[in-house]
């Protein structure tokens, strides 16, 4: 076992980056909770946003047209969500679990002839002289683009939800949609807009794992990251900060685990990989105690009956 | 300008109908994604649906219903009692990977006893496995208020990378070679469940009609059952009635996980025969879709799953025959689950035409 | 005389299989405050929801200042000057006073500006107001407040009253009284809705009387009898309940020393509770909904647990039962709220009356099932308490609200308890069934029946109860017999203008 090839520096580094799928999966999904939907098809909009975005990102060149598709392609995705509850009014739990099988199978579909092939790279910012500096330049200033749009969007969010009229709007809506509904706000149509946003994130999140994390295509290569997204919204009690907190916790567990892996420490793989997976599973425990927090509404139907 | 208007009441046609229309909805809309996939979408259609039943070969394929179609019923069968009563069970694939485990384990543990006992102790292990397996969400839920969703599908990660420490390490085959899998309980008459392999009769399949007649009375004619429904329905009319939700939530994940994990045990000593990394095919989560098309209702579970099997084997013989991919199967049964969420609408909902006035 | 300030003609709206509204025409003067009088189901809700922009009429006009109005939405209305304050608040609990009102504004300022502006008019109406608190730690009263200051920001010149004093104690009805009154005197315009004659016709310049979706009349209440207005708005002389004397026997329940926390988040806890119940007593608890009122059911029910002492039923401690066991001892209870808690809506007659009657009446043998017999006692709750549906095998949420509560009612009256607990049995029914209601409760207590009534209707307790207590922030009062009790005296056992801070007019 050595221990002594890991890094302090670059393991903070790389847990930024482990932590960015998460972040845009679970910031996204916080607006759509925020406003009172509970969609649990994450993974399956996050699945689709990877192959989506490396396809593009393949036949264009651009990891830029990538991403964008790849947040057109979780949003398309999500409007079919949007389209069952909102719409059909059906049960937000079944709808999101059909999200996520028809996402799983949709991206395969899409990702048959796209094994094995390298996505082009993006280029990470350089700062010049900033990006040079020892111990901070790797960890603030070394990073992709989308790292830093990640953080952006947590931020926007916050401001959004606590400063601005539409945040109030969106926050009412999912506090409680008759009341929202008699004071004549468009319930329907927030949400709607709502999950759009939360799909094009998760869409994000995903190609963020397919473009830059791994890079390549795997069929399920998520796996699961959008379901501990969800537990992440939880944990953060529907605040953007500790959403951001909390996807630094997961990416440090996540990339710890493979640095001891990769150093060959005693413990066999397999439970080093299911890792994440049961420190998802405690933390729900630990936090599910507060759900004071919650929107009022969440995962209720709404039918404008008058 | 169509309004939506809320019926008194559900209506019964309409609860039965729906399915049928979002299976036609589901062949349409397969037909013009196989199409745009350059195959003949009416060749495809008949593949899938047709081939498997009086094709050819059919004689070949009717058997493999039976073997596909036996742990869909008995998971669906599962997790339908907790849907109906909002308990939300979405880990199935991971309690059919441990039912899967302990059985096999016991299995391997008493090779090579040839004693009549060896299978029946077997099932017993698959379904304490299981419901060990559901178990966790279930005291999680009671105890700490934790969400079972969330809980049982991270257990399903857990629970496939103790089978590929399993099938690496504990019940690796001495006699292997050092390849990765267990030994084949094909190969051990006291702990196989086969009844008659050419008909692809199995116990599993016993245990799934078992489990539909089970589940119809418990629905139906039993306070157990009636107080699932009622806790579904209205969770603080359930109260009001004495229904205890501690007792309620461990029965139901309880049950699921049970059945969930015989489904396991009688896959691996039978179709499957071996404990592996790449065991389980999602069995688990095709379940979900089983019950949901199935209404939640033990008969149409069972007419559903053979169904869900029918595309499976469809699927696959498509694959073989026209090229089709294993995905647009996948994708052809997430749409079945679409379609059927979204036509439900007409099950509580009547759609109006509403005259605009005054233009 | 001068033009008025709203003029409706014909409107008319049908529902599926009702007609709510049917032909109304009537005018509301400027400056005037105007009821608008009628039972449950009469078609007020409707009426004011087509004003308010929230529902379109199928035909007829309205006229505002004159010209045509026609608000397609709620915003168009309030932008004409109409501001509505809802019987069931639109508030959001878990946000702010200052962000509840700023939701219900078009262009509201920002919030520090909005703050001072909410302290300004709250103390120019005498309705004094905290910015910052949370709206779920409000009392009903001062909940209201938050709505009236809302619409009063919005500087209407109709401002329309669903209901207002329902959810208030006689002295914070005097409090909004007086800032009706001051709004009148500055010219605004007050629609009036309400089912209570005697507040009617002390605010009330003028009254339009709906029956059945349809204007029967109108007056002015000043000059007209409750009796008289009564009979227009039922339709008929009603029957007032026959009580006998009855002979009052042992304690049968006994609640002491009870506390207990809210299971709800914003729900009110149990401080210290004393009461006890005779056969053959009917025991009215009064106060205004959110003091415990669900709590004290709930904790009757054996769906909040307690201290095993607390609750002694014939002596025999029961607090910590579950409903199954409390039953089968013959402690029956009726939720307030019929759908989702008393009733199960999409299940069928049968079925709900399976939920509570399972162990009384014998429908389950070992566990299973007794489908026929259940069949038959909902046939028989149908039959004796009036209950209007095609059948059994209808559910829940097919019946109208009286003939639900008359169903709930009904359900634990045939069961024969010894201790019945019902909770609001007559809110939202209409005033045949809530007659009814009141006489099956009155037999069953001159059957030797111990019987506590909560109910936010004072005049309903009255009517029926031999001893009142009033529920204010979790406290009981003491209980006293209701002969000669004044209403002041019901007015400072609801604890006055409770929790609220004093208002200066």
């Amino acid at each position: 076992m050595d221990l002594s090839g890991i890094n302090p520096v670059l393991l903070i580094a790389s847990l930024m980056v482990a932590a960015t799928p998460l972040l845009l999966a679970a910031i996204g999904e916080l607006v759509v909770e925020k406003a009172g939907v509970l969609n649990l098809g994450v993974e399956g909009m996050m699945i689709t946003g990877a192959i989506s975005g490396f396809a593009v990102a393949v036949e264009t060149g651009s990891p830029w047209l990538g991403f964008l598709a790849a947040a057109a392609g979780g949003a398309l995705l999500s409007a079919l969500f949007a389209l069952l509850t909102q719409v059909a009014l059906a049960n937000h739990v079944a709808s999101g679990l059909a999200l996520t099988l028809f996402g799983l199978g949709l991206s395969a579909l899409i990702g048959q002839s796209y094994g094995g092939q390298k996505p082009p790279a993006m280029a990470k910012i350089d700062l010049g002289p900033l990006t040079d500096l020892p111990v901070v330049g790797p960890i603030l200033f070394g990073h992709d683009p989308i790292l830093y749009l990640g953080i952006a969007i947590v931020a926007a969010v916050w401001a959004l939800l606590k400063f601005t009229r539409l945040g109030l709007i969106l926050r009412a809506v999912g506090e409680n949609h008759e009341a929202a509904h008699a004071l004549g706000y468009k319930v329907v149509r927030i949400r709607v807009l709502a999950i759009l946003f939360g799909g094009a994130c998760a869409g994000l999140g995903g190609a963020y794992i397919s473009l830059i994390r791994v890079p390549q295509w795997t069929d399920g290569m998520t796996a699961g990251v959008g379901w501990i997204a969800l537990a992440l919204v939880v944990f953060a009690s529907w605040k953007p900060w500790r959403v951001l907190a909390g996807a630094y916790l997961f990416g440090g567990v996540t990339v710890l685990q493979l640095n001891l892996q990769a150093a060959g420490i005693a413990i066999p793989v397999e439970y080093l990989s299911m890792s994440p997976y049961v420190i998802t599973v405690i933390v729900l425990v630990i936090l599910s105690r507060d759900k004071s927090s919650a929107p009022g509404s969440l995962g209720r139907i709404f039918h404008a009956s008058s | 300008m169509i309004r939506l208007e809320k019926r008194p009441q559900p209506s019964r046609a309409w609860s039965m109908a729906t399915p049928v229309l979002a299976v036609i909805a589901t062949m349409v809309f397969g037909g013009l994604l196989f199409a745009a996939l350059g195959k003949n979408p009416f060749q495809s259609i008949e593949t899938i649906f047709w081939e498997p039943l009086f094709g050819e070969f059919s004689f070949y394929y009717r058997p493999q219903l039976l073997v596909k179609g036996a742990p869909l019923v008995l998971i669906a069968i599962g997790l339908s009692l907790g849907f109906r009563a909002g308990i939300w069970n979405i880990g199935a694939e991971g309690q059919y990977i441990m039912g899967a485990i302990a059985g096999a384990g016991v299995g391997l543990a008493f090779y090579p006893l040839d004693a009549w006992y060896v299978f029946p102790l077997m099932v017993i292990a698959g379904a304490l496995g299981g419901w060990a397996w559901a178990m966790l969400p279930a005291l999680l839920k009671v105890k700490f208020g934790t969400n079972e969703i969330l809980v049982s599908l991270m257990l399903v990660y857990v629970a496939e990378q103790l089978l590929a420490s399993m099938s690496l390490g504990l019940l690796k085959n001495p006699e292997g070679f050092g390849f990765p899998g267990s030994r084949n309980l094909n190969d051990y008459a006291a702990g196989n469940s086969w009844i008659a392999q050419d008909i692809g009769l199995h116990w599993g399949v016993a245990a799934a009609l078992i489990a539909v007649i089970f589940a119809y009375v418990l629905l139906n004619r039993h306070m157990a059952g009636f107080q699932i429904r009622l806790s579904g329905e209205a969770p603080r009319a359930a109260r009001f009635a004495g229904v205890n939700p501690t007792r309620l939530i461990l029965l139901c994940l309880g049950l699921a996980g049970a059945l969930a994990g015989m489904a396991g045990l009688f896959e691996v000593s039978g179709p499957a025969g071996q404990v592996s990394i790449d065991f389980n095919v999602g069995y688990g989560f095709t379940a979900i879709i089983v019950a949901f098309l199935g209404r939640l209702h033990p008969v149409g579970i069972l007419l559903a799953a053979a169904l869900m099997a029918l595309t499976y084997i469809g699927g696959e013989i498509a694959q073989g025959n026209l090229g089709l991919p294993a995905a647009a199967i996948q994708v052809f049964q997430g749409m079945l689950l679409f379609f059927l969420l979204a036509l439900d609408l007409l099950t509580n909902y009547r759609l109006r035409r509403t005259v605009t006035e005054g233009n | 005389m001068s033009q008025p300030l709203l003029s409706l003609k014909g409107l008319t709206k049908a529902y599926p299989g009702v007609i709510a509204n049917n032909d109304i025409s009537f005018d509301i003067g400027a400056g005037e405050v105007h009821a608008l009088l009628g039972e449950n189901g009469a078609g007020k809700s409707t009426l004011v929801k087509m004003i308010y922009g929230l529902v379109k009429p199928d035909s007829g006009t309205m006229t505002l200042r004159g010209d045509a109005y026609a608000p397609a939405e709620p915003r168009a209305a309030r932008a004409d000057g109409i501001a509505m304050v809802f019987q069931h608040f639109s508030l959001f609990d878990a946000l702010n006073v200052a962000e509840n009102i700023a939701l219900g504004m078009e262009n509201p300022p920002p919030m520090r500006d909005l703050a001072s502006r909410i302290r300004e008019v709250s103390e120019t109406y005498g309705l004094p107001l905290d910015p910052f608190r949370t709206v779920g730690d409000l009392s009903a009263g001062e909940r209201q407040r938050v709505e009236i200051i809302r619409c009063l920001l919005q500087d209407p010149k109709l401002l329309i009253m669903d209901e207002p004093t329902s959810v208030l104690t006689p002295q914070e009805v005097e409090i909004l009284f007086k800032t009706l009154e001051k709004l009148r005197a500055e010219g605004t315009s007050i629609l009036y809705i309400s089912h209570k004659l005697e507040e009617i016709r002390r605010l009330c310049d003028t009254a339009t009387i709906l029956r059945l979706g349809q204007v029967v009349g109108g007056c002015i209440p000043r000059e007209t009898t409750a009796r008289d207005m009564a009979e227009m708005m039922v339709g008929s002389a009603l029957k007032t309940p026959e009580r006998s004397g009855r002979a009052l026997g042992e304690v049968a329940l006994d609640i002491s020393g009870l506390s207990v926390a809210s299971p709800a988040e914003f729900g009110t806890a149990l401080k210290n509770l004393h009461l006890t119940v005779r056969q053959g007593e009917i025991l009215g608890i009064g106060g205004v909904a959110g003091n415990g009122q669900e709590e004290l059911l709930g904790v009757l029910s054996g769906e909040i647990p307690t201290e095993a002492e607390a609750v002694k039923l014939a002596g025999q401690p029961v607090g910590r039962m579950g409903p199954t066991e409390r039953r089968t001892l013959g402690l029956l209870t009726a939720p307030e709220e019929r759908l989702g808690h008393a009733a199960a809506p999409d299940m069928s007659l049968t079925e709900n009356a399976l939920l509570t009657g399972a162990v009384r009446e014998k429908l389950e043998h070992r566990g299973f099932l007794r489908w026929g017999a259940a069949r038959a006692f909902a046939e028989k709750i149908i039959a004796e308490f009036d209950v209007r549906t095609p059948g059994p095998e209808n559910a829940a949420r097919s019946l109208s609200g009286g003939n639900l509560q008359k169903f709930v009612i009904g359900r634990e009256v045939l069961q024969d308890p010894d201790v019945l607990v019902v909770n609001q049995p007559t809110w939202g029914v209409d005033a045949a069934a809530a007659a009814a209601i009141r006489q099956a409760l009155l037999d069953l207590a001159a059957n030797g029946a111990a019987v506590i009534c909560i109910s936010q209707d004072l005049d309903e307790l009255m009517e029926i109860a031999d001893r009142f207590a009033a529920l204010n922030e979790g406290r009981l009062s003491e209980p006293r017999p209701t002969e000669g009790l004044s209403v002041d005296e019901i007015g400072l056992m609801m604890g006055g203008a409770h929790g609220m801070e004093v208002a200066n007019v």
